[in-house]
């Protein structure tokens, strides 16, 4: 084979390669749609994280907004802190309220952001005053056994 | 009846002892090759031809199965996620276990069988008829000529032929979800992008890429080096770099796996 033809394939191939990784960096990676360079990040103290990992979407309104960057346990306040990268384009009022939901029945945790009213916004680094732990099953079929039995002792006193 | 024993155990040690000594000389036979790898690289020519025989030949192959795996994935993933009514996550099912998993290895192994036995059997041919011989004779090193830009060929062509099947799987996965079942495409897409990392899932893969590529070829040059110089010693040397290649990819890729993706997402 003729030596400017070989180089010519070679080309094309290598070409070919680079792009390919493009498109799995641009279309099916989340490169093009995220950037984490242009973001600023949030801190939220919650009693309970229960599933939630790093990495896990920070939602709001449904939308994609940042990611969990890091989450650690306090020995001062013995809650957990989660740290959020939150994207540049979204910015939310100082009163936003932050919770601990799931995505499904058997989907995964994220943080929902609620915008409350106030008129100044949070800054990077800033602390989410207002936050609500996620709902750990054992918990949850505790309380209801809890109320169940208090409402059946009522139930009993008004008989006799 | 004992003395049958002693002979039996006595071969065990023999092939253990036979092994490690082979480990050890494909160690030195490795760094030898990045030691004069120099000269190759001065001379960039050769490696270009080498990415003509190892890259772009075995593009075609790479592409098709990378297009007949995304397919299946597709319609094997729809299948079972349509029973949660879950059917809009196939992209993110498809992306996720090409990139992260079956595109380093799936075109690792077509890799190996494809180029690294003709790899070998080039090399070990070379050795069969004297040319490397008749190459150290006029002060030409065969390992800095023939063996180091074959081994960078290798090397330089798997992370860009397992992107290649990679980015054709999602492009056949589309295809089978989007275009013939009818998913939608928007959620598709936007499943497939919040999912995917740059960071954890793609420069992963092709970290791991690296890695098979540097294996693969450092086993399918060291197997036709050493191979005996008769049609037989060859013949033996192009089988043992298949089957030693997959097991070693196979073996990696676990190793590789559970150090990157232990406790992320």
């Amino acid at each position: 084979m003729q030596r400017a033809k070989m180089d010519l394939w070679v080309g094309l191939f290598v070409v070919a390669g680079i792009g390919a990784l493009l498109i799995l960096a641009l279309q099916v990676g989340n490169l093009g749609t995220y950037s984490e360079d242009k973001s600023y990040t949030l801190v939220g103290n919650f009693e309970n994280i229960g599933g939630l990992k790093i990495r896990s979407p920070v939602k709001s309104a449904g939308v994609v907004v940042g990611r969990v960057m890091d989450i650690q346990f306090s020995t001062k306040t013995f809650d957990a802190v989660v740290t959020m990268n939150i994207d540049d384009r979204y910015q939310f009022p100082k009163d936003t309220f932050a919770s601990i939901l799931t995505s499904g029945l058997l989907g995964a945790q994220y943080v929902g952001l609620a915008a409350g009213g106030d008129e100044g916004m949070l800054k990077s680094g800033d602390k989410i005053m207002k936050t609500n732990s996620a709902l750990v099953l054992e918990e949850m079929i505790g309380q209801f056994l809890f109320d169940k039995a208090s409402e059946d002792d009522e139930g009993d006193s008004d008989k006799f | 009846m004992p003395r049958r024993i002693v002979i039996g155990i006595r071969g065990v040690g023999h092939r253990i002892i036979e092994s490690v000594w082979r480990l050890g000389y494909a160690a030195r036979f490795f760094s030898l090759i990045l030691l004069k790898s120099g000269t190759s690289i001065r001379r960039f020519g050769l490696i270009i031809r080498e990415l003509y025989f190892t890259g772009v030949l075995t593009m075609v192959i790479i592409l098709v199965s990378g297009l007949f795996v995304g397919m299946v994935l597709g319609l094997q993933g729809y299948e079972t996620l349509q029973k949660f009514g879950a059917e809009t996550a196939v992209g993110t099912l498809v992306a996720l276990s090409l990139v992260r998993e079956l595109g380093p290895v799936v075109a690792g192994l077509l890799f190996a069988s494809r180029a690294g036995s003709a790899i070998t059997a080039e090399i070990g041919l070379m050795k069969a008829t004297e040319q490397l011989e008749a190459m150290g004779m006029m002060a030409v090193d065969p390992i800095a000529r023939v063996v180091a830009p074959r081994f960078w060929a290798g090397v330089i062509s798997m992370p860009l032929l397992a992107a290649m099947f990679s980015a054709m799987g999602v492009f056949g996965g589309y295809l089978v979800a989007v275009v013939l079942i009818g998913v939608d495409e928007g959620s598709f897409w936007s499943q497939m992008q919040s999912v995917v990392d740059f960071r954890f899932d793609i420069v992963n893969g092709i970290i791991k890429t690296c890695v098979f590529g540097v294996a693969i070829t450092a086993i399918a040059v060291f197997e036709g080096y050493n191979a005996p110089p008769t049609a037989e010693g060859v013949s033996g040397a192009t089988t043992r770099t298949v089957v030693t290649s997959a097991l070693v990819i196979l073996g990696l890729d676990f190793v590789l796996t559970s150090f990157m993706f232990r406790g992320v997402g």
